[in-house]
């Protein structure tokens, strides 16, 4: 009986310091950014909107290799590869799905010269589903992107017009196997 | 017959009054309540309607007017929607009795607290018709359970009440709140407010003990197949409900308009007024923390509370309150 009593009061008791804590939580300060008035910040390497980037000399980095479509996990990517009259690959055109893609940043991964890179921007939504298409003049930016020194043409070995064979950094001319004749 | 526009009990000026800022307060109170929730789990709640988020309530009741209004043709279309109807005019009709300040108020019956507990009865009806025109598995537990809940508590809030009424000697809330002058009931009706209170937020089952509601075991109850204005009417009855209930407890147990500690500022209309809002206010605010910090139990642990704890409680204070005053009449 008394013991039983005794529950109850605690009971009741336990009810009250919940109140009295929950209460003083009116005192904190509220751990929610508001996020429209004050922008969080967002780490150089966050995983956001895809961007294309030119190389140093302001031509497109991207040689239209593929490697990002067949790495795309959701398959967002789609590309067809073109070359200018100087023998430089390019995409014909460079599409990304938005509405598919998962900023796994697979294709950052993939890509041998440094072209597709993802940025902190996360501000993404549309009000009409085909305008989470975007194509390559959306995306291409005219910068270097995270990778400001590199230039594929200008460490692969690949002739194009202007540069030629043996012309590229770290790279000798050219030799003519049958000199090396014994 | 009360002349019109003065502060006499029934007046026109009253009437108008109370109607208007009754449901004012009732409507004001989903924008509090959600913007206290917030505050006290570390948010900030709705903010960015108008200064503070106040036109929140305005985005809330155009959000619910102009959505569809769904009857399910598998429902009980009459019950279906008379249910939503009857909890905002019962709750409406007992706000009638409570005495605000001297002279400001409905009306004055003789059975005043008597009707208040008629109205909430009837208020269960809504509860139950709602669950069961929904013609829904998850709508009729919801109603079964605001069924044995509103029978179960209404019991002991009845007797709980005994104790204030034995001490005023009247039934009329008026009578009540001048019989505190000299000292509020809660002192030795403590008991008695203690089960008072838990009864009157189950009989408005709000939470924790919205086990006709009950969001994570049956959906939402009693009003799972409700949309629209029609569910807009059940939440406004709530508050309602909420709102009769918060100026109830002043009125019963803290000397209602009566400053404490003889505080008076102004005339007698202007500081009944000041402290029965104050006080009234103080328990909206209560009834919000309870909902913020409190669990809801099970039903059967709920049932049980009811049935084994808070009904002999009751019953010792109606039995000493009796004896003690029965000894102090010789």
């Amino acid at each position: 009986m008394f013991s039983a009593i005794g529950k109850q009061i605690n009971v009741i008791w336990s009810q009250i310091v919940t109140l009295w804590l929950v209460f003083l939580h009116l005192f904190n300060k509220a751990d929610t950014v508001e996020y429209p008035d004050v922008k969080p910040y967002m780490f150089p390497r966050w995983r956001g909107r895809i961007i294309l980037t030119r190389d140093p000399d302001g031509e497109e980095r991207c040689v239209a290799c593929n490697l990002c479509a067949v790495a795309c996990p959701v398959d967002c990517i789609a590309l067809q590869k073109t070359e200018d009259e100087n023998g430089r690959w390019y995409p014909e055109f460079f599409r990304i799905n938005f509405s598919r893609c998962i900023m796994c940043g697979f294709c950052e991964e993939a890509c041998p010269t440094h072209a597709i890179q993802l940025t902190p921007d996360f501000e993404m939504a549309e009000y009409v589903r085909q305008d989470m298409v975007w194509e390559k003049e959306h995306m291409l930016i005219s910068g270097t992107g995270k990778y400001h020194d590199y230039n594929f043409y200008r460490v692969a070995g690949k002739a194009i017009g202007g540069k030629g064979k043996g012309e590229a950094q770290n790279e000798l001319p050219p030799v003519d196997r049958r000199s090396l004749l014994p | 017959m009360p002349s019109l526009f003065s502060f006499e009990v029934g007046s026109l000026l009253n009437i108008v009054a109370i109607l208007v800022v009754g449901l004012g307060v009732s409507v004001m109170m989903i924008w509090v309540e959600r913007r206290f929730l917030g505050f006290w789990s570390d948010r900030l709640g709705p903010n960015r309607v108008g200064p503070f988020g106040i036109f929140q309530v305005i985005a809330d009741a155009l959000k619910m007017l102009t959505k569809e209004d769904w009857i399910p043709p598998f429902s009980d279309k009459f019950t279906f929607v008379l249910a939503p109807m009857i909890i905002p005019i019962v709750m409406l009709l007992s706000i009638a009795v409570i005495p605000f300040a001297p002279g400001v108020g409905v009306i004055d019956l003789n059975i005043g607290l008597l009707w208040i507990f008629a109205m909430a009865g009837l208020a269960s009806y809504s509860t139950m018709l709602g669950g069961l025109a929904s013609n829904n598995k998850f709508s009729l537990l919801g109603a079964l359970r605001g069924a044995g809940q509103m029978i179960s508590y209404e019991v002991f809030m009845g007797i709980s009440i005994l104790g204030v009424v034995i001490l005023a000697d009247s039934f009329t809330l008026r009578d009540i709140v001048e019989a505190q002058r000299d000292g509020w009931f809660v002192v030795p009706q403590f008991f008695g407010f203690l089960v008072f209170t838990v009864a009157g937020i189950a009989e408005s089952h709000r939470w924790p003990f919205d086990l006709p509601e009950g969001e994570s075991e049956i959906i939402s109850g009693y009003n799972t197949e409700y949309s629209g204005m029609k569910f807009g009417l059940f939440m406004i009855g709530e508050y309602i409900g909420m709102v009769v209930m918060s100026a109830l407890m002043p009125v019963l147990f803290f000397g209602g308009w009566h400053a404490p500690f003889g505080l008076e500022i102004g005339t007698p209309l202007i500081s009944g007024l000041f402290w029965m809002s104050l006080k009234t206010g103080f328990f909206l605010l209560f009834f919000v923390l309870v909902r913020a910090a409190l669990v809801r139990p099970r039903y059967d642990q709920f049932m049980s509370y009811g049935w084994l704890v808070m009904l002999p409680l009751s019953l010792i204070n109606l039995l000493v309150t009796g004896a003690v005053v029965l000894y102090q009449a010789g």
